[in-house]
């Protein structure tokens, strides 16, 4: 056990690997939130004129709100006139190629390991890169659009296809869901914005890098991603952030809907700053993602690998609109130091026949929470509809705390719905069979944690499985007892 | 709502009635905490799924009048094995030793009025405990109940009574001529080594509406072995709020067992405080809805010491427009390693109109620990509903006979037999008459 209690140690020592501020030049607008600022960025965007008035009633919506209050995190107040809400890299032509992207850009993304040149020779991956909140190059993209996709900036989809993003943009995640949908809908700088037409199956995995890069601008970034009938899509994002003392917050909205016979798949890797060994500095993660499974047959998967930010606080969550649509949630939620994380799914059974499965493994360390909250409802209409859940929970030490608050709501006779969760720590026994065989507590933890996590990982696209691993294997290295 | 200046009044009477003890103190600390909170809607997370501050528009009465309650109105009432058990009536919340009927002898079981016991050799035991339910209920339904606390009852088994004579304790609503509010409160003392079989029912007399709002505190120690029975099969008209609230101060072994067949809006809150290493502790509950009737069950166990156990398994059918509630809690303390707590929740749903709300929920501070939950809903086995009426049985009676096996799990947790069969025969009643 001592031994274990000093891999313990090690892992808390373990330093977040990817801290580094990128030195460009931003384009910054003065910290502090009124209506002056929601014009100046709508203006900054060049934004048709409905645009701002959209941003403006969110903006009044949003003062009338108050922060929620019910998660199970604790964090100081959130001073929002202390927060910069725009800041753009200088550069502001439209690339072609990476050639034209600033080479200190490249280098960044190199140290992350996430080499562009790399990225499009090899995997044949577009690359939609956000480095804080403006896009800066969209590789494949002539490739895509030949097949008539559309997978560019949301800015640049609000110039170009203002109807799409009229017609869609607050479709499922209206201004006025919540405190921080509402405060994104005001200032969203940017974000990434899908369109697969009728028919389309995407021939490759479309990929958003988030970065977070001046200093105490928070970032809003808006998704949009459509697939209209008998589409496919599948979406990577994945996000590391540079080192930093400041709390910064983080409050995206991300919106799918699914039309007829049409799939998304959305994979995340989350590994921003997470603060240091002591809780000080790491992002708030306050994200709205949500997806309508609008026509029959429609399908609709989240994945989720989260082991950064300070605070996580999300729930990916599928409204079961269509007869026969499937909602999907697999996550993988690892907390380390003084993290915590409040994540989960809802699943709302509106049409009949829906189907939806919940498979969420939480693995608390440190001082860390991690709770899975979670809501099921079936609707009255929602005949046969069928629920699987199941959380599971792993402590890794005597100091973490793992929660479970599952919701469910029947009101259909012909609805199964099953729930299950367990919490423990890793077994002396199986310990014990590893370790007798020759390996050594820190590999042995590692393949008992990698086993747990095993059906979540299997989920992600292969290029994101590679990575998603060595991300667990970061912050669980030197580790875990 | 004209009911609060009521309270005020009625309130402020009881104050002036009587000297100042530490009882009128609690009912001062609990009227101050109702003024702040009012009480709970379904804005507060706990009261999610059931809305009471509704019930009140009704304009409930405290029936203050001595009770036209007759020996032989409780005939009608009274449990299987009465014969052999300790009696105790309430009435409109108040405990009437006069109607009551005690079988053991004084030195088996202690019963008192609870302001007696405030006065005299339990002065510092009621004292200590009297209220300690408030810390883990803090609502203003609670408060209401504390602010109120009037001819309770203080029940307490000697260190080492094996006590063999159950003790039933019914309450009785009169609400033939008024919309009635009871508000019974009870402080019960399991010493060292000694063995309580405690049973409550609800009977609410007349047509107009009854609202129980009840508190129980019990408090087990060393090797003490509580069972607790609590069987709600009361009219439409009826709802209540009742909370249980059992510590385990000393390491035991409490067994309750909670059955809902009839009632208006019934909310249970059962607190299991598991404050001694090794305690155990198990839970069973059902609830069989019919009508409009919506039964809630909120259960707590909080693992303050390490090695404990429990077990939790409530089962639940949901036909007409009823609605079930299920909540659990279970809260494992950073002290209490080596614990293991299970909890398990089912319900069936048999028809549209029918709601199941379910809410299983695990807080764990300590990392060596053993817990697990589980919720389903579904329907009758349709393979299982073809087998018998392949052989010739009609669909109503095979649902009856699937819905009986189902309820059969906990009914038999009832351990005595008496009070089983009993039950029993409620359930197969409650099942055929749709």
């Amino acid at each position: 056990m001592n031994e274990d209690l000093n891999m313990l140690e090690q892992t808390a020592l373990n330093e977040y690997k990817y801290g580094f501020v990128t030195d460009i030049d931003t384009d910054i607008i003065p910290k502090g939130l009124n209506e002056d600022v929601v014009t100046l960025i709508s203006k900054k965007k060049n934004e048709p004129e409905w645009m701002l008035n959209w941003r403006l009633k969110a903006y009044a919506h949003w003062l009338k709100l108050e922060e929620p209050k019910w998660p199970n995190v604790k964090y100081p107040p959130i001073n929002y006139q202390d927060i910069i809400y725009y800041a753009a890299p200088k550069k502001k032509e439209q690339l072609n190629s990476l050639d034209e992207v600033d080479p200190e850009l490249l280098r960044t993304f190199e140290k992350l390991g996430i080499s562009l040149n790399e990225q499009k020779r090899l995997t044949g991956v577009a690359v939609d890169v956000v480095m804080d909140s403006v896009s800066i190059a969209t590789s494949f993209k002539e490739q895509l659009s030949e097949i008539g996709v559309i997978f560019c900036s949301i800015s640049e989809a609000i110039q170009k296809h203002p109807d799409l993003v009229k017609k869609h943009l607050g479709s499922v995640v209206p201004m006025t869901d919540n405190y921080f949908a509402a405060l994104n809908s005001a200032v969203f700088t940017d974000g990434s914005f899908c369109y697969i037409p009728k028919g389309v199956r995407c021939p490759m995995e479309l990929s958003t890098y988030f970065r977070i890069n001046a200093e105490n601008s928070g970032q809003f970034e808006r998704t949009l991603i459509i697939a209209e009938e008998e589409s496919y899509v599948s979406y990577l994002e994945g996000c590391t952030a540079p080192m930093r003392d400041e709390n910064q917050l983080h409050a995206a909205v991300v919106e799918l809907v699914a039309m007829k016979k049409a799939e998304i798949k959305y994979s995340t890797v989350q590994n921003w700053y997470p603060g240091d060994k002591d809780g000080n500095g790491g992002i708030y993660n306050f994200v709205t993602k949500r997806g309508m499974c609008q026509g029959e047959h429609s399908k609709i998967s989240w994945t989720q690998v989260e082991t950064g930010s300070a605070i996580t606080w999300k729930y990916p969550s599928v409204i079961l609109k269509g007869d026969y649509s499937i909602g999907e949630f697999y996550s993988v939620a690892f907390t380390n130091h003084h993290q915590q994380a409040d994540t989960g799914t809802k699943m709302i059974h509106l049409g009949k026949n829906t189907r939806s499965r919940i498979v969420s493994k939480g693995i608390s360390a440190g001082q860390s929470q991690n709770s899975y909250r979670g809501l099921v409802r079936a609707a009255k209409g929602a005949t046969n509809a069928r629920n699987y859940s199941q959380c599971d929970s792993l402590l890794l030490g005597d100091k973490c705390g793992a929660h479970t608050f599952p919701y469910i709501e029947v009101k259909n006779k012909t609805a199964i719905v099953e729930h299950e969760a367990t919490t423990s720590k890793i077994g002396e026994d199986q310990l014990f069979y590893c370790r007798q065989r020759g390996i050594d507590a820190e590999t042995a933890v590692a393949l008992i944690v990698n086993g747990f996590a095993k059906e979540v990982m299997n989920q992600l696209p292969m290029e994101f499985a590679i990575e998603a691993q060595k991300l667990l294997a970061i912050s669980m290295e030197g580790s875990v007892g | 709502m004209t009911n609060v200046n009521y309270f005020k009044d009625q309130f402020e009477q009881l104050q002036d009635s009587g000297p100042a003890t530490a009882i009128a103190e609690l009912r001062t600390d609990g009227f101050n905490t109702f003024n702040k909170s009012g009480l709970p809607t379904y804005k507060l997370e706990e009261w999610k799924y059931t809305n009471i501050s509704s019930l009140f528009d009704k304009e409930y009465q405290f029936a203050n009048t001595a009770p036209a309650i007759q020996l032989s109105d409780i005939d009608a009432i009274r449990l299987a094995g009465h014969e052999q058990a300790n009696e105790l009536v309430f009435v409109n919340g108040r405990f009437i030793p006069a109607l009551s009927t005690i079988r053991s002898t004084a030195s088996q079981l202690v019963i008192l009025a609870l302001e007696e016991a405030a006065k005299g050799k339990y002065e510092q035991l009621v004292k200590a405990h009297l209220g300690q339910s408030s810390e883990y209920l803090k609502d203003g339904i609670h408060a209401l109940n504390t602010s109120f606390i009037q001819d309770g009852l203080f029940l307490l088994v000697p260190k080492g009574q094996q006590l063999t004579e159950p003790v039933y304790i019914y309450h009785i609503s009169d609400a033939r001529q008024q919309n009635t509010l009871s508000q019974p409160r009870s402080l019960i003392f399991v010493e060292e080594n000694a063995k309580l079989q405690l049973t409550e029912t609800y009977t609410t007399l007349g047509t107009s509406e009854s609202f129980t709002n009840e508190v129980l505190e019990v408090v087990v120690k060393e090797n003490a072995f509580v069972e607790y029975y609590k069987i709600q099969h009361d009219g439409l008209n009826a709802s209540q709020v009742g909370s249980t609230h059992i510590h385990q101060i000393g390491r035991s072994h409490v067994h309750t067992v909670v059955v809902s067949l009839n009632g208006g809006v019934i909310r249970n809150n059962l607190n299991l405080v598991l404050d001694a290493a090794g305690n155990e502790t198990h839970l069973y509950g059902l609830y069989l809805l019919k009508g409009k009737s919506h039964v809630d069950n909120h259960t707590l166990v909080d693992n303050k010491q390490p090695n404990c156990f429990s077990n939790q398994l409530y089962k639940g059918i949901a036909g007409d427009a009823s609605t079930g509630v299920f909540s659990g809690r279970i809260i494992v303390q950073p002290d209490a390693q080596k614990t293991n707590a299970y909890q398990s929740n089912k319900n069936i749903i048999l028809s549209d109109q029918a709601t199941i709300n379910t809410k299983p929920q695990l807080e764990i501070f300590a990392d060596d620990v053993k817990c697990s939950h589980g919720c389903t809903v579904g329907q009758l086995d349709e393979e299982a509903l073809f087998y018998l009426r392949a052989r010739g049985i009609p669909k109503e009676a095979a649902e009856v006979l699937l819905l009986e096996a189902y309820a059969a799990d906990i009914l038999v947790q009832i351990k005595p037999e008496p009070l089983r069969n009993h039950v029993a025969e409620l359930i197969y009643e409650h099942l055929s008459i749709s």
